[in-house]
């Protein structure tokens, strides 16, 4: 039984059709990646199945139900939380409190008991700081807690985005490239912490170019180019299939050159 | 009948201003992002000085010339000495550095000139012209020609000249205009100086009908910024029309309904546009990218 | 022991309240510093709308004038008492702030500030011209709130103006004291993170209209008491508590001295009610002075004064 089913799913930007009739499934605790080159339209899938973008056609259905065009934050309750592949820092709040707003729908309670400052607001706040606290410490950063979330490096706010969306307790967590802009030991965390947050039965998908670290964790992935599903499979078989090899290796071949060039 | 095209005279003559005030703010818009809330003080300005120059003998031609040279000039020093140097801040601050500018002009006119009400003659007498059962002030030809002269002259600009082109890729984006060589600091300047001039031109016009002081500007500016909105901001087709609708409305709500809520229906208007269709009559949808 | 930035601003406002009058040469500084408490309120429901969630109103006027004309219309219309009339206005602000608020809220920098300000000037304009009811332009008396006299029973005796100073800046560390809760509890959490990033705290199940409109509800009671504050103290009332400018003027103090921070937010207000004050003396150069600062802080000390310069203190101990 999957735990979040894409059927279809596809959305036009002025005309050009950015994404096309791309569907998969997630069973619970399975980490899916999608992959593809620059451009081929996974962050805009992303924000399809995140509820930022409406899809011009087709269905995410989150545990049996619809779920297609509903906004961030009714999917959030449901379950389903992301990073940012741009990341979405709260900057001019401290990083604790970054993470401690990932638990907003555990602590949200009456205005008026956070006006006044009441035992129970107080008892809230606590709660989700201590689940913060032991968050932060998961992802590597309990020692940065009070500083401000803009001190931080790059591959720490990555991580730092992930402690925040882990704060839902989510059922089905989106990573928009969560290891890019770390170094190899950076990845190696990251990498331990997806398979970790997996283990628990959470089901990931994750969109990353780190081409090693996707072979290595993925139990399925996807393969997106010019907004289209062109390959899906195991990683020992996209590794072979000769379409992928094609469109996005190839394209990673002349990029290569380019760069070199 | 004749009752409704009187209404309709007076609310286009009226909507005319509102049109000029409105692509005035449209230009710096679209220049800079920066909706600029002192554009009213560039209206009353250009009365203020003709006013004054004329009054010390100047013939009133080259009166309003200087007027519209001067406050094209106070336009490029407001943009050098306050909007360039808050570029990127939120744009909560920057609307307090334009309306603090408006504040400012306002303190500085009532010192160097004075607090009174003035006029000056109108340009072509104060016959009025009937047409079909209502009359209309030769002025408020003068008016109206004047906002379609800009409206056209702006057109051509921003289409045919590499200049106007140039501005509207500023706009666009403008981290790219510099790399294709384009001097945006120059574009920037320019935009305040036309804005300002058209501004100043508008005051020029509507003195003789509606006089002149040093706090005229600021309710100019908000039903000029409600035309733009109205039409579509950095849109100028939408501040012709937008200008000229709102004027429209209020003649005909001070004729029809109340005259003191005619100021009331043009917000009531805005309000719901805004709700109904944000990004206004002629306004393109944007979408956040993430 | 560390205190709280919250327990230090309440201490620090309300050491300066009880020790400012000792180097008040005339009763008329009480005065203006009521008068400063009365625009400190206003501006602290502001910090809740611009600092922490990042929305700007140009027309919280407005509801300073329902509060005002509450004041002063329902003691004689409904025979409410001057403080239930209060209650009654804030009430009032609240409900017609749920009401505008819903769909103001969904739109975004300039356009909301448009929006908002035709709110405002809407609610002037309805003060100014319907005269058979709120004396239009000439403005209308206010009756006595009438708490003078109870204190003066239970041996309390304070002249007016020493009366007003001690009310509103009671008032005042209260609403302070809300407002810093409020910073640091879930609800001000959610409000900084959207207006941080919209995106990013929807995706963690904040629901953004809720809480704009938590915010906008919040600041309008926040402005109706002080409007009410302002006619009671006053004995008098006319539609300017409403205009324009003293919109302007509201949001002004609260950036002027730093939106994210109350004690900030209270030193512009300071700042800006005795400008004026100050500046009797060169009227004529008072509208030259206020458009002056407001460029001049938004240019040079974009947060504010208050955040830059502890800033600046900070970085010079390091």
């Amino acid at each position: 039984m999957s735990l979040l089913q894409i059927e279809g799913l596809g959305i036009d930007f002025g005309g050009l059709r950015a994404v096309n009739d791309v569907g998969f499934s997630l069973k619970p605790g399975e980490i899916v990646s999608v992959i593809g080159p620059n451009g081929a339209g996974k962050t805009t899938l992303f924000n399809m199945i995140s509820g930022v973008y409406a899809p011009a056609r087709g269905r995410v259905v989150l545990d049996g139900e619809d779920v297609t065009r509903m906004p961030p934050h009714l999917l959030a309750r449901r379950g389903l939380s992301r990073t940012f592949q741009n990341l979405q820092i709260f900057q001019s709040m401290s990083v604790l409190e970054n993470a401690v707003v990932g638990h907003h729908l555990h602590e949200r309670g009456s205005v008026f008991a956070d006006l006044f400052s009441l035992p129970a607001a107080r008892r809230r706040s606590k709660a989700s700081e201590d689940s913060a606290r032991a968050l932060l410490d998961r992802v590597g950063l309990g020692r940065a807690a009070e500083q401000e979330a803009g001190s931080l490096s790059y591959g720490a706010l990555k991580r730092l985005e992930i402690a925040r969306a882990l704060a839902l307790k989510p059922r089905v967590l989106l990573l928009d490239e969560p290891a890019a802009g770390c170094n190899a030991v950076e990845t190696e965390e990251i990498d331990h912490l997806i398979a970790q947050v997996a283990a628990e039965g959470v089901s990931i998908l994750l969109v990353e170019h780190d081409m090693k670290m996707v072979m290595r964790i993925s139990n399925h992935i996807v393969v997106l180019d010019h907004g289209e599903k062109i390959a899906e499979g195991e990683p020992a078989a996209i590794a072979r299939d000769p379409r992928v090899i094609e469109a996005y290796l190839g394209a990673q071949a002349t990029e290569a050159k380019h760069a070199d060039g | 009948m004749p009752e409704l095209l009187q209404f309709l005279l007076s609310g286009i003559t009226v909507g005319a201003v509102y049109a000029l005030v409105a692509l005035g703010f449209t230009i710096i818009y679209n220049a800079s992002d920066v909706v600029n809330f002192a554009q009213g003080e560039f209206v009353m300005l250009g009365g203020m000085i003709t006013f004054f120059a004329h009054a010390a003998g100047l013939p009133l031609p080259l009166a309003a010339l200087i007027a519209i040279i001067v406050t094209a000039g106070i336009g490029v020093a407001l943009n050098k000495l306050a909007i360039e140097p808050a570029r990127g801040a939120p744009v909560v601050s920057l609307i307090i550095i334009t309306i603090g500018a408006s504040i400012f002009i306002r303190g500085a006119t009532q010192l160097v000139f004075d607090k009174q009400l003035h006029r000056f003659p109108a340009f072509s007498g104060d016959q009025p012209i009937l047409i079909g059962g209502a009359t209309i002030l030769p002025q408020s030809l003068w008016v109206i020609a004047g906002a379609l002269a800009v409206f056209v002259c702006l057109w051509l600009f921003f289409t045919r000249t590499l200049i106007g082109r140039a501005v509207l890729a500023t706009a666009n984006n403008r981290i790219a205009a510099q790399l294709v060589g384009i001097n945006t600091n120059y574009v920037m300047t320019l935009s305040f100086a036309m804005s300002a001039a058209i501004g100043a031109l508008a005051g020029v016009l509507v003195t003789p009908m509606t006089l002149t002081g040093y706090d005229v500007g600021l309710a100019l500016a908000l039903k000029g910024f409600a035309a733009a909105m109205l039409g579509g901001m950095g849109n100028p087709k939408g501040a012709l029309v937008g200008g000229l609708l709102l004027g429209v409305l209020e003649a005909m709500t001070a004729g029809y309904i109340s005259s003191q809520y005619k100021d009331a229906a043009a917000f009531v208007v805005i309000l719901a546009v805004l709700f109904a269709m944000p990004q206004g009559l002629f306004g393109r949808k944007s979408t956040d990218r993430v | 022991m560390r205190l709280s930035s919250k327990v230090t601003t309440l201490l620090i406002l309300a050491a300066v309240i009880a020790i400012a009058p000792v180097f008040f040469p005339s009763s008329y500084y009480f005065r203006v510093g009521s008068l400063i408490f009365v625009n400190g309120l206003a501006v602290t429901g502001l910090v809740i709308l611009i600092g922490y969630a990042g929305q700007i109103s140009l027309g919280h006027a407005g509801f300073a004038g329902i509060g005002a004309y509450a004041c002063a219309l329902a003691p004689v219309h409904l025979g409410l008492h001057p403080a239930f009339a209060a209650l009654l206005g804030a009430a009032l602000s609240a409900g017609i702030a749920f009401l505008v608020g819903r769909p103001i809220l969904r739109l975004k920098g300039y356009y909301l500030a448009v929006a908002s300000l035709g709110f405002g000037i809407l609610v002037s304009m309805v003060l100014s011209n319907e005269a058979q009811l709120t004396g239009g332009p000439d403005g209308m008396a206010v009756p006595e709130l009438g708490l003078r006299g109870a204190l003066k029973a239970i041996g309390i005796d304070l002249s007016n103006t020493e009366f007003w100073y001690a009310f509103s800046g009671f008032v005042l560390v209260l609403g302070a004291w809300l407002a810093l809760n409020l910073h640091h509890s879930p609800t001000g959490r959610a409000l900084r993170a959207l207006h941080g990033s919209e995106v990013a705290a929807r995706t963690v199940g904040v629901d953004v209209a809720h809480y704009k409109l938590v915010a906008f509800v919040l600041s309008a009671v926040y402005a109706s008491v002080s409007g009410s504050l302002l006619a009671l103290q006053n004995k008098f009332i006319t539609p300017d508590v409403a205009g324009f400018m003293h919109s302007i003027e509201m949001v002004t103090m609260t950036v002027l001295g730093g939106a994210g921070s109350v004690l900030g937010a209270i030193l512009g207000a300071a700042i800006l009610t005795t400008l004026p004050q100050v500046l009797t003396i060169f009227q004529e150069y008072e509208q030259l002075m206020l458009g002056l600062v407001m460029m001049l802080v938004m240019i040079f000390m974009r947060e504010g004064l208050l955040p830059s310069i502890t800033r600046r203190i900070r970085g010079r101990g390091e």
